[in-house]
């Protein structure tokens, strides 16, 4: 006997949600979940009537189907944005070359405007470079750090005033498993927010529509509505810690489904012991990026690779901001230490 | 080398050989017999100073238990807390300014029936621990956790504590007692014999139904550990005890903190983990042994052979994916392995939050099952509130349907709320009182796994509907309050 839809109740249900576990049709689910990002957009006032947003596409399939949403829902109810999809090449061969190849498609499908920042143009190293001289290990810290900074600079370049990223619940849930495995309490504070700040300049903030999305809704999502994305894993990403949280996070999701949105609501109500030592925002003395030490991260990375230490920047080095600001060179002991070891 | 006379006229280099024996780190001399962490090896007698150091330090940094206070320890057999209880003993045996200044009594809960273990079992379990208790000359009360169905409803309440204690509160409190010459001593509590209380079938049976009617093992050990909890602190409040000390090690503590995360208690991380738990007020929950990983603990055990019991928990020897609870002990341990600092850095997380200063006042806004406060305020743009909007978009929302249906709708829509005055007839008509407005975030959860809300302990039940009748009181002369009116619940 078929199941019948548990929102309309006529026609045939074809999937089971994974966040509620209610069977629902087609039709009935692409408008609870529409309605729901237009809900956490609204409630959350992410966006203001005219405003600029550069959407970050990588091509995956958030990024896409987040692309699709934000132009159907800025139709649907009006937003009055101005939607641009913005993407960064890291220069990682055989993923995100084909990746970048889904972003154009997509670019011509949403009639959207398109810019692609590279990590070759902005700092002169590509991400296999990189994975050359500092191993399989501690790879991921260079991408995401340059990455970042790679979006804000495109978004300047693009003139936006707001950038949306793509991270669904499931990534939401992940950083907040990792930064308490971490014992990092300063981000634990900060990831379950769903914007950034928005003051200083140099800094566009950036806000999570799809915050409360599942990503298994998001996969069926793209699949029932036949969207065009790219789904292989970045081919660095085995040896991620990263991935600890994640198995566990899978895990949990199996005992109970609900868990993704119980860590999330853990993470909002979190609230940290008065006199706890928290960094301070400051500016980066070299490129005048936002920074809480004297050197911002990507600074002090692009410094050890340029130099061919590699671990500097990974692990604690605090003392050596302001012998690099000084150009001073390093003493041997210290050099030993930040180069990697190969046999 | 392949010469006839074999000399070597140069400097020889010799090697540093990594040697097996090391000495201990810090005497020095002697050679170690345990080895902690990677880079500290010590010998049989540093080892029992630092263990015992451990402890001692732990109770003076927090000043929270004063001289002559009466302490309760609940003892559940196993590792951590009997080795809580030999550092009790150490301490009380020590020379007399450096003895430790409370009294001290036992509490074992017998968890038996909820496990499924015969009576047999359970007898000899009990006897064995008696021998043990007897041991330390001790008062000691042996409680089987059917009671837990007869307590009051003063059980889930939290009464107010002791007045605020000023700083030096503490200091004048020890100059006092040294000055008093503190001959009481610890003989105060004697240990009486009192016979091992007689379990009914029928309550035992009570139990398991109770705890069978959780679907999943997840909701099954939230609500053993909720009623063990009350337990302890009815007992603790009937014999006069009014600090209770539990014997949670840094690993568990760690696990409780990630799977506190996960079930969704994140506003109440500081008082499930934290070193003093102040929820019901005039009892307070301490944790001396959070220091202590596991690992030292077993070596400690081990080598000055402290007597320990095991008992089987609800999860011993299912799958990795049985239950929540389980699963991210195995998550901790399995990374444990591979990255050793991975217990200190979750524990250390812990130290720094504290519990969610909410609008809950003393008596008021606290959860039914776990006493702390309720973090179910709905706001803009939260987790709770999305969790809402997808429960009401994936169901029919139709006016003509039967009075039923949006009678169990519209109590778990409107969440933290009681329904308006249109809706109380059907609140009240509906088959179970609207508990779920009574809970924090996790303990709803944890009930809507239940099968059933009746067969909920009788105290439960009963502050559940007198809570209700209050609120609704206050939803008919909302209009006439002032604000800024101290509830007392």
């Amino acid at each position: 006997m078929p199941v019948l839809c548990s929102s309309c109740g006529d026609k045939r249900a074809v999937l089971k949600r994974p966040k509620t576990g209610h069977s629902l049709c087609k039709a009935c689910f692409f408008w609870a979940f529409e309605e729901e990002v237009h809900q956490t957009i609204v409630t959350a006032n992410l966006f203001k009537h005219g405003e600029i947003v550069g959407i970050a596409a990588s091509g995956g399939k958030d990024s896409t189907v987040l692309a699709h949403v934000m132009k159907l829902l800025n139709e649907r109810f009006n937003y009055g944005l101005e939607l641009m999809l913005l993407s960064v090449d890291e220069g990682i061969s055989g993923y995100r070359d084909d990746s970048l190849e889904t972003v154009k498609r997509n670019q011509q499908q949403y009639e959207l405007p398109l810019k692609i920042v590279s990590y070759e143009e902005l700092y002169g190293w590509t991400m296999d470079a990189i994975v050359k001289q500092v191993g399989r290990k501690n790879n991921c810290t260079f991408c995401g750090v340059f990455r970042r900074q790679a979006l804000d600079r495109g978004a300047l370049m693009l003139k936006v005033d707001k950038i949306c990223t793509g991270h669904n619940a499931d990534d939401i849930a992940e950083t907040v498993v990792m930064n308490v495995l971490r014992g990092d309490i300063a981000r634990l504070r900060r990831c379950t927010a769903i914007s950034t700040a928005s003051e200083g300049d140099g800094v566009v903030p950036r806000c999570k529509p799809l915050k409360y999305a599942y990503e298994k809704e998001i996969v069926l999502y793209a699949y029932f509505k036949k969207l065009d994305y790219f789904s292989t894993e970045c081919i660095y990403s085995p040896n991620a810690y990263r991935g600890h949280a994640r198995t566990f996070l899978k895990d949990l999701e199996s005992v109970r489904p609900s868990s993704i949105m119980d860590i999330i609501h853990s993470g909002e109500n979190l609230s940290v012991r008065d006199g706890v030592k928290m960094p301070v925002q400051g500016t980066c003395q070299r490129c005048g990026y936002i920074s809480s030490q004297s050197l911002c991260k990507s600074c002090v990375l692009l410094e050890g690779l340029n130099r061919g230490l590699p671990k500097l920047g990974i692990g604690k080095h605090h003392r050596l901001h302001d012998k690099i600001l000084i150009q001073q060179p390093f003493t041997e002991k210290e050099e030993r230490k930040l180069k990697t070891v190969h046999f | 080398m392949c010469q006839v006379e074999e000399e070597y006229h140069g400097p020889l280099l010799r090697e540093e050989l990594p040697s097996v024996s090391r000495q201990c780190v810090k005497c020095k001399e002697a050679s170690a017999a345990v080895v902690i962490r990677a880079g500290d090896a010590y010998c049989r007698g540093c080892f029992k100073d630092y263990f015992i150091h451990k402890f001692r330090a732990v109770l003076g940094k927090n000043r929270l238990i004063f001289p002559e206070e009466k302490v309760l320890l609940a003892v559940s057999g196993g590792p951590s807390s009997c080795s809580m209880l030999s550092q009790v003993q150490e301490g009380l045996s020590q020379n007399a300014h450096k003895k430790l200044r409370f009294l001290p009594g036992i509490v074992y809960i017998d968890e038996g029936g909820a496990v499924g273990q015969s009576a047999e079992h359970r007898r000899r379990t009990v006897e064995e621990l008696r021998a043990v208790f007897r041991a330390t000359g001790l008062p000691f009360l042996m409680v089987p956790l059917e009671q837990v169905l007869d307590l009051p409803s003063s059980a889930v309440l939290s009464a107010p504590g002791a007045s605020e204690q000023e700083a030096g509160a503490y200091k004048a409190a020890v100059d006092h007692f040294l000055l008093s010459d503190g001959s009481s001593g610890v003989t105060a509590g004697q240990q009486q014999e009192t016979p091992p209380p007689e379990v009914q079938e029928a309550h035992t049976h009570s139990l398991q139904r109770l705890l069978g009617s959780a679907g999943t093992l997840t909701a099954r050990e939230e609500l053993l550990s909720i009623l063990r909890q009350h337990l302890l602190v009815h007992t603790a409040r009937s014999a006069g005890y009014s600090k209770l000390m539990l014997g949670d090690s840094c690993t568990r503590l760690a696990v409780k903190l990630l799977s506190s995360i996960s079930l969704g208690r994140g506003a109440q991380l500081a008082h499930d983990t934290g070193f003093s738990d102040s929820r019901y007020g005039d009892t307070i929950l301490v944790r001396p042994m959070r220091d202590y990983s596991a690992k030292e603990i077993a070596y400690y055990n081990r080598m000055f052979s402290v007597p320990s019991v095991f008992t089987a928990g609800l999860d011993t020897k299912t799958a990795d994916k049985s239950s929540i609870q389980h699963l991210t002990e195995s998550f901790v341990i399995k990374l444990q392995a591979d990255f050793p600092s991975t217990v200190s850095t979750i524990y250390r997380t812990s130290e720094k939050l504290q519990s969610c200063k909410g609008s809950a006042s003393a008596g008021g806004d606290r959860c039914l099952l776990c006493v702390c406060a309720l973090d179910t305020a709905a706001e803009n743009a939260s987790a709770f509130s999305a969790t809402l909007i997808s429960e009401q978009l994936s169901q029919k929302k139709s006016p003509g349907e039967s009075r039923q249906a949006p009678a169990s709708q519209c109590c778990s829509i409107v969440g933290g709320e009681l329904c308006g005055n249109g809706a109380r007839g059907c609140c009240s008509s509906a088959k179970a009182p609207p508990l779920r407005s009574l809970l924090c975030y996790s303990c709803q959860l944890t009930i809507k796994d239940m099968a059933s809300e009746e067969v909920l302990p009788q105290y439960i039940l009963s502050e559940a509907e007198r809570r209700l009748r209050r609120s609704q009181l206050r939803e008919e002369i909302r209009g006439f309050l002032l604000e800024g009116e101290a509830d007392e619940g």
